[in-house]
């Protein structure tokens, strides 16, 4: 059984990154959302997953946060955003998707690399994830520098922050709790403000075409 | 411990009722005010660090050395000196229709959150916390730098945001790995990430784990320094903030960056013993200065300049630190305390002249020795100073730097001296008319508060004279315990 559950983290994590490649493909904002509750639910999963293998009890709170703020509290706040500003059904033209894939291939591999030999000297139970967790962060790297609107670059923002998480808690079976709820609270800020930002990007530029920001450039 | 305790409470809660008050007319004074109690809570607590040691109090959640206690009152001195400048200049602001009485509210509770938070960043003992400080104090200068919600102080606090955001994310990953490596070697438990465990057992965590951790957090944390490739986001918040704000971010949120940089390289250094840590904030340091030189002569606001010039002096201090030894480790402390005095001052200076010529824009702002002596003297003396001219503080710095440099890396040493030439002759060609020359400004109309400019370059040209011999010790303590 327990064996069975060791191995269903692996499974949780290759969701994540499946879900990852997803986002950058997506061109509709609506799924681009689902998508990232989605990662949020498979990050719950493998948390408790762990929780329950290694018995560490703060694993239990750390997941119930998550839950609590990245399949609950975000999307409701993201899609009561998407509906005020009205991009609901927004469908975003994407620069050449296949191109963007093949470099997310290449930043898997890259990621694999550069954790193989540390992934070998964890202890932990999941410590094989490890480079799946940084493939997921350096992908939401690449889902930030080419989306050029707005609401898809902080879901790539957040999307970074699931990948970081899964990586403190398949590497390291989670950090002191302090710093987990420090870390959910500095996420929570972050994503009001930068709702608040939209509204007013909005207003100055009628449009969250983030290409209108970039009139300070060097002369 | 209870002068610790003030240090963090004063400005948290000064930030709550400022909150509720920040709109009122008395504001601006009871946000000086709150500075000023954080300033003399933060010489107490330095008063007692000097006389019985480190501290480590409340479980050993905080932890004050000879290395933070000297950034503690740094911090506060010119936090208390912008809440003065900032006086006058926001009611500028406010007379011009830019800042509105719930935009001052929001100015003046985030001003001191901010504060709050690189003081909680500063004496934290946990990397962890540390980590979280950083971002709080990035989300409050965001809030800070988009005050005036216009078109580019929105982009500047996107790209702020967005470009520090993944710079953070990364030095998260960092301290995850160090994490990590830490409890391989001391277990796991919420003692793990206490910078005074990790540094005793710094010999015990993985070379290869902590290889890699210090290369993430050196480029996470090195966002906010300002390093080259990851400074973009540097003078474009600089450039498009309040002028009070430009004075806070250069002046102390680089440094406190650069602190935690030191405090993981010593956990680096410790394991490694191989030198790596220090190699590479010598690379990363001696770009940043060279392209940030050059950049320099391509600027035409006022304030942007400036910003480049905080980009160069901090990859300055990166290289002195990653050079490492006594001298160096000496020098670049004293260069973090005279680079924060300096460019704070200038950017006081600068405000009220940007203010009168209602430009940014150095072409619009001519001769203000003509329309008002002090700030054209504070903006060139402050010119000088900053270029690193005798009998200035920042010479005496600069000094040692390139002598060490030219003793341990020779080859780096042509490189600097280029690099601050070209800086020397980009900013003394802008600043030189801007000073004298004829003049169209206009007086303004509240008496622009030029005490905290000389105030600054006071102590500047003080520590490039002569250096209390207390201060001298504790520089020296400090420069060996960051070693290398």
């Amino acid at each position: 059984m327990s064996l069975l559950l060791a191995q269903s983290i692996n499974l949780f994590a290759v969701v994540l990154l499946v879900l990852a490649f997803a986002m950058i493909a997506q061109r509709r904002i609506l799924t681009l959302i689902h998508l990232f509750t989605l990662q949020g639910v498979a990050l719950v999963a493998a948390t408790l997953v762990v929780a329950h293998l290694t018995g560490q009890h703060h694993l239990y709170y750390s997941a119930a946060v998550t839950f609590a703020l990245k399949v609950v509290l975000i999307p409701i706040l993201l899609h009561r955003v998407i509906i005020r500003l009205n991009v609901r059904w927004d469908v975003e033209t994407l620069f050449n998707i296949p191109t963007t894939m093949l470099l997310g291939i290449v930043l898997v591999i890259f990621a694999f690399n550069l954790a193989g030999p540390i992934a070998r000297l964890s202890t932990s139970i999941a410590h094989g994830t490890l480079g799946i967790a940084l493939a997921c962060v350096l992908l939401s790297f690449l889902m930030m520098i080419v989306r050029a609107k707005a609401v898809p670059q902080v879901i790539g923002f957040l999307s970074m922050e699931n990948g970081l998480f899964f990586a403190a808690t398949a590497a390291t079976s989670g950090m002191p709790m302090i710093v987990e709820l420090g870390i959910a609270f500095d996420v929570l800020v972050g994503i009001l403000i930068l709702g608040v930002f939209m509204f007013q990007i909005r207003e100055q530029f009628d449009s969250l075409d983030i290409r209108h920001l970039e009139k300070l450039k060097e002369d | 411990m209870d002068a610790l305790l003030l240090v963090l409470a004063i400005p948290l809660l000064g930030g709550l009722l400022l909150a509720l008050w920040g709109h009122r007319e008395f504001a601006a004074e009871l946000n000086a005010a709150v500075s000023l109690l954080t300033l003399i809570a933060a010489c107490w607590l330095t008063a007692i660090v000097v006389r019985d040691g480190p501290l480590l109090v409340w479980a050993e959640w905080f932890f004050v050395d000879a290395l933070n206690v000297f950034l503690v009152t740094l911090t506060a001195f010119v936090g208390f000196t912008t809440s003065l400048f900032s006086r006058p200049y926001m009611r500028v602001e406010r007379d011009h229709g830019k800042m509105t009485p719930p935009r001052m509210r929001l100015y003046h509770s985030m001003y001191q959150v901010f504060n709050g938070m690189m003081l909680l960043a500063l004496t934290t003992n946990n990397l962890g916390i540390l980590w979280v400080a950083m971002e709080a104090a990035t989300l409050t200068t965001v809030l800070l730098v988009s005050v005036y919600r216009s078109a580019a102080s929105l982009e500047a606090a996107w790209k702020y945001f967005i470009l520090c955001g993944v710079g953070i994310a990364q030095a998260l990953f960092g301290t995850i790995l160090l994490y990590l490596a830490a409890e391989r070697a001391i277990g796991g438990g919420d003692t793990t990430l206490l910078w005074t465990h990790l540094a005793r057992a710094s010999h015990q965590l993985d070379p290869a784990i902590l290889s890699l951790a210090f290369a993430f957090l050196l480029l996470g944390y090195g966002t906010k320094v300002g390093l080259v490739p990851v400074h973009n986001w540097l003078p474009d918040a600089h450039a498009e903030g309040p002028t009070p704000i430009s004075a806070v971010l250069s002046g102390l949120l680089l440094n406190v960056a650069l602190y935690a940089v030191l405090r993981v390289k010593v956990l680096a250094d410790g394991s490694l013993g191989t030198g790596l840590p220090g190699q590479m904030m010598v690379g990363f340091g001696l770009v940043t200065v060279v392209v940030a030189a050059f950049f320099l002569s391509r600027q035409r606001d006022v304030k942007r300049m400036f910003a480049y010039s905080s980009i160069e002096h901090m990859g300055l201090m990166t290289f002195a630190f990653g050079l490492g030894g006594p001298v160096a480790n000496f020098a670049g402390l004293l260069h973090m305390t005279v680079h924060a005095l300096v460019k704070s001052a200038l950017f006081f200076a600068v405000g009220h002249a940007a203010q009168k010529a209602g430009s940014q824009a150095m072409d619009d702002i001519r001769g203000l020795l003509k329309v008002s002596p002090t700030v054209g003297w504070g903006l060139m003396l402050g010119a000088l100073a900053i270029l690193g001219m005798p009998p200035f503080g920042v010479f005496a710095s600069e000094f040692l730097i390139l002598t060490t440099a030219m003793r341990e890396l020779p080859w780096a040493t042509p490189l600097l001296l280029i690099a601050l030439g070209v800086a020397f002759a980009a900013i003394f060609r802008r600043v030189q008319p801007m000073v004298f020359g004829e003049t169209s400004l206009r007086p303004l109309a509240h008496p622009p508060a030029l005490l905290p400019v000389f105030i600054h370059l006071g102590l500047a040209l003080m520590l490039g004279l002569y250096i209390p011999p207390y201060l001298n010790g504790w520089y020296r303590q400090a420069a060996l315990m960051i070693g290398g």
